[in-house]
């Protein structure tokens, strides 16, 4: 409970403030109050809900399993081999200085506006932190633990499972936890560069009439599913992570 | 005899470790190794479980050999008993099977109860405890123990070495430790090696009836 208080209270805090300086400026297009834009997620409730947050979250879904499968194939590969960690490091690296909302878009030129130039905008921003963080995981394994394990006569597929997969699952988790939040970015920032459906689309065409809370009503909503995919990932950590503690 | 090093020449690069060293270690002694830190004390371990080869000479070993780290080195994120069972495991043996067993020890031992904590939840003594069921699992006949007491306060200390003597003297266990407590291994030991040169070419053996002074003398000679 004490925990929960400071940001609460923070959060109330501002919102009063918000609604208070909102009110004053009486410019709703410009900036919309936080009970209108509550108001107007009431009234779109249903394009919000049925059509555009199902079309977000099949890229996130998409996004978020390619930036998985990509980035543990990766930290593996890396792991495995000098010589690819040598190749691969600074190009990933590198990858991360693009900037990728002016890549969009090309990806749109290349793919039209179907999902798959949102996907790969959400996979570029996504796959570096899983890769890098599952990277520093493999690697963390002490050189003593490895050493007792070949005494046992542990096979190198042993060492594998037993060693570096549990050993490296914090930081993994870790990785996850800074990827899922920014698939929900890069879904939106695709949707808004070039889509017929999603959030972020349906924000930018609330702008295109200069309707104020419609721009920011898809956002609370994008906002609302970043924090439960967090709470969700917490929760799963404390679980399966206590050992942490050590 | 279980354990026989013969003219064993070992170097890290142009650093010489051990300059011809012979060793040996009957069936059911219990002998220490002691020296001053980087005499070599524990490359001599490395060779004999096979963590690096000898330049020149030969090893001999009969039968098994078990090890128990300086620090613990359980695994985190297990349990302690399933820590315990992880050489069992890595023998292909079914876990159910292997937690039977290692359940047997635990009680012995005094962990009854213990078998699902992780290991920050146990004391200092109980890892060293897991540690050593664990080397005890390998079903070695020689187990080779490197400081497993030093980073122990002083009143678990005396506990676990009383413990370990009994436990020794129970499994029939031939016992290779290395301390930096000269009391230790005269408390425990049949014989003890005392490093005295540099690079080692051999140990000075010595039995328990020697003076602590002695062994300090000699050590002492070495460094100088």
């Amino acid at each position: 409970m004490k925990k929960i208080v400071p940001p609460f209270l923070l959060v109330a805090l501002l919102l009063i403030s918000w609604e208070v300086i909102a009110r004053v400026l009486a410019s709703p297009y410009i900036l919309p109050s936080p009970l209108q834009i509550l108001k107007k997620i009431w009234l779109l409730r249903e394009p919000l809900l049925t059509i555009h947050l199902p079309a977000t979250l099949t890229i996130i879904g998409i996004g978020l399993l390619i930036s998985l499968v990509l980035g543990v194939a990766l930290a593996l590969v890396m792991d495995a081999s000098t010589w690819f960690e040598r190749a691969f490091y600074p190009l990933l690296v590198i990858s991360q200085t693009i900037p990728t909302t002016a890549l969009a878009p090309i990806f749109v030129l290349w793919f039209g506006y179907s999902i798959w130039s949102k996907v790969l905008v959400t996979v570029l921003i996504a796959f570096f932190p899983i890769t890098m963080n599952t990277f520093e995981g493999l690697r963390s394994v002490k050189k003593g633990q490895f050493e007792l394990l070949q005494t046992f006569g542990a096979s190198r597929w042993q060492q594998f499972w037993k060693l570096k997969v549990p050993a490296a699952l914090p930081s993994f988790f870790t990785g996850l936890k800074i990827a899922v939040p920014l698939t929900v970015i890069g879904a939106a920032i695709g949707e808004w560069l070039g889509a017929q459906a999603g959030l972020g689309y349906f924000s930018k065409r609330m702008m295109t009439q200069m309707d104020g809370a419609g721009v920011f009503a898809p956002i609370v909503v994008l906002s609302l599913m970043a924090v439960i995919f967090a709470a969700i990932l917490a929760g799963v950590e404390k679980k399966y992570m206590g050992w942490r503690k050590e | 005899m279980v354990v026989r090093m013969e003219h064993v020449h070992f170097s890290y690069g142009q650093k010489v470790i051990l300059n011809g060293l012979n060793l040996h270690v009957e069936a059911g002694e219990f002998v220490s190794i002691v020296g001053a830190s980087g005499c070599g004390k524990s490359t001599v371990f490395r060779l004999l479980l096979g963590l690096e080869n000898p330049q020149q000479g030969r090893i001999k070993k009969h039968g098994k050999i078990g090890y128990m780290p300086q620090h613990h080195q359980l695994m985190p994120w297990r349990t302690a008993l399933d820590n315990a069972i992880l050489p069992l495991e890595c023998q292909g043996v079914k876990k159910a099977k292997a937690r039977k067993q290692a359940q047997q020890l635990f009680i012995r031992f005094g962990l009854a109860g213990y078998e699902d904590k992780k290991p920050y939840e146990l004391s200092g003594g109980m890892q060293q405890r897991v540690s050593l069921i664990r080397a005890l699992l390998t079903g070695a006949d020689v187990l080779l123990l490197d400081e497993p007491f030093s980073a122990l306060d002083a009143l678990t200390r005396n506990d676990l070495q009383k413990w370990l003597k009994d436990i020794v003297h129970l499994e029939q266990k031939t016992v290779i430790f290395i301390t930096h407590d000269i009391e230790e291994a005269l408390f425990l030991s049949d014989r003890i090696f005392v490093a005295t040169k540099k690079p080692l070419t051999a140990f000075e053996c010595m039995d328990s009836t020697v003076s602590k002074a002695y062994i300090y003398e000699k050590i002492g000679g070495a460094m100088r």
